[in-house]
């Protein structure tokens, strides 16, 4: 499935949308990050919890939960908000 | 004290290196800072009179420490955490031209099911070890974690005697217990005669200390002071914020903490305020601490306004260095050169640092972006840069 990237993964992937497949968001994270190494501990900590200001939106929807199932069709997007100075 | 599951280093002598005068052509000096946005290498000339920049790296990256090892004058490692990505290390093993991530950088031990574990917000301190182990590093974080890597950086394992340890989670508190950016492990130091002797530091937590390579830490507070009202008994409550070893004289270490100025002698494992010497009207509150890289009896230490609700801003305004040159008995204060008035400076602990040159050149970084340094142990001083990010750290290396 298409998975869009913020600004800031982009030093890994060199492209703001790639191919990555899983049957969850977990799944989806080990594949990006054995396709761009180092990629997934950026996103998610040693404790498997969501970076603070990371977020999957799945079908326009934000989840939280990284066992979210996923199927072929969905469209993921990896946000990053942005703050502070 | 607590047991490890470490298997302990080789213990490996040998004699004290300690830093040499400078000797036929004069090495070049590198400062190395590393700040809130990014990091900057100054070049120096042989003088120490002319610099060049060399930056930013990683514009917009959070630096919190840049450190070249000595052992093989190439590799540098920089603890970074990127905006509000994680917090990773990156290599470099020519000198900064070109970077690489580490594959495994420092991270806890997955918590058991239902168990609250850590994370690692930002790796702070990093120290390249022993001439006798050329790809061991030490590094400490945010929150309190000791890690060792031993393959030059590019992964590291968590020292789970200390980071899992029910008896040092405790006196590392909880986030809320540190300091504002973060409690923190810092002030790694290995004996240059024994690299299974080794001290660490936490804010706040105490100071530690190794004899078998990491098997078994014991606590070394005795002496040190804490908040009033606090029960000094508590390793919890005891701040170090800066201990250093005296290269010519590895039984001494000096000690900035929140509460004075320390020195230590060993075997001796009682510290001595000798931060009581200094001007009343200064006090003996700081961040940093640096040491004579030949004159175990000569310290440096930047005095912060430590009354009231804690400033942590030059006295008066008045920036200015102190120098001991009896071990603490007596301070002098250094201020030839920096402003005198209105000046509201804050240096941060590994914000300053000297050289080995003769005489010694000084450098410290302020949170307000201003580089400094002195090419004669503190007597004048001049600028170097200006208009920088908020400096978190200034490291000198040779080359």
């Amino acid at each position: 499935m298409k998975v869009l990237i913020p600004s800031s993964l982009l030093s890994y992937t060199k492209a703001p949308e790639v191919d990555a497949s899983g049957a969850t968001l977990a799944e989806l994270l080990a594949d990006l990050d054995r396709q761009y190494p180092g990629l997934r501990f950026r996103v998610v900590d040693e404790q498997d919890q969501m970076r603070g200001q990371m977020r999957f939106f799945v079908n326009g929807e934000q989840v939280f939960d990284l066992s979210h199932a996923l199927r072929p069709a969905d469209a993921v997007y990896l946000v990053q908000a942005l703050s502070g100075g | 004290m607590a047991r490890t599951t470490k298997k302990p280093a080789p213990r490996k002598k040998e004699s004290i290196t300690g830093a040499k005068r400078t000797s036929g052509p004069a090495r070049q000096v590198r400062v190395l800072v590393a700040t809130r946005k990014g990091a900057w290498i100054f070049h120096g000339d042989a003088a120490r009179k002319v610099w060049r920049t060399d930056g930013p790296h990683f514009l917009g990256h959070i630096i919190n420490h840049l450190v070249l090892d000595p052992r093989d004058g190439r590799t540098l490692l920089a603890a970074a955490k990127t905006g509000h990505l994680g917090p990773t290390v990156f290599r470099s093993t020519d000198r900064g031209r070109t970077w690489k991530e580490a594959a495994k950088p420092p991270a806890f031990a997955k918590a058991p099911e239902g168990d609250k574990g850590r994370a690692v917000d930002h790796t702070f301190w990093l120290t390249p070890v022993h001439a006798n182990e050329p790809n061991v590093w030490y590094a400490g974080t945010s929150p309190q974690g000791l890690f060792r890597s031993d393959d030059g950086g590019v992964t590291w394992e968590p020292f789970s005697v200390i980071n899992d340890d029910p008896q040092y989670r405790a006196w590392m508190g909880s986030v809320q217990d540190g300091t504002p950016d973060g409690p923190k492990l810092h002030s790694i130091i290995v004996d240059p005669r024994d690299p299974a002797h080794l001290y660490f530091s936490m804010s706040g937590g105490g100071v530690h200390e190794t004899r078998d390579g990491g098997r078994s830490f014991t606590t070394l507070v005795k002496g040190m002071e804490v908040v009033g009202g606090f029960d000094a008994a508590n390793i919890a409550f005891h701040d170090p914020h800066c201990v250093r070893m005296c290269p010519s004289n590895p039984d001494r270490l000096y000690q900035q903490n929140h509460c004075g100025i320390y020195r230590i002698d060993r075997p001796s494992n009682e510290w001595t305020r000798i931060g009581n010497n200094m001007p009343k009207r200064v006090g003996d509150v700081g961040f940093p601490m640096v040491v004579h890289p030949r004159d175990a009896d000569t310290a440096w230490v930047f005095p912060m306004d430590g009354q009231s609700v804690w400033p942590r801003t030059s006295p008066d305004g008045k920036p200015s260095v102190y120098v001991t040159r009896n071990g603490g008995k007596r301070w002098q204060r250094l201020d030839t050169g920096l402003p005198e008035s209105q000046a509201w400076w804050t240096v941060k602990r590994q914000s300053m640092t000297a050289d080995a040159h003769d005489p010694v050149g000084l450098y410290f970084g302020t949170t307000s972006g201003e580089l400094w340094m002195s090419r004669d142990e503190g007597q004048r001083w001049v600028c170097i840069a200006r208009n920088l990010p908020e400096i978190y750290s200034v490291e000198v290396a040779e080359v």
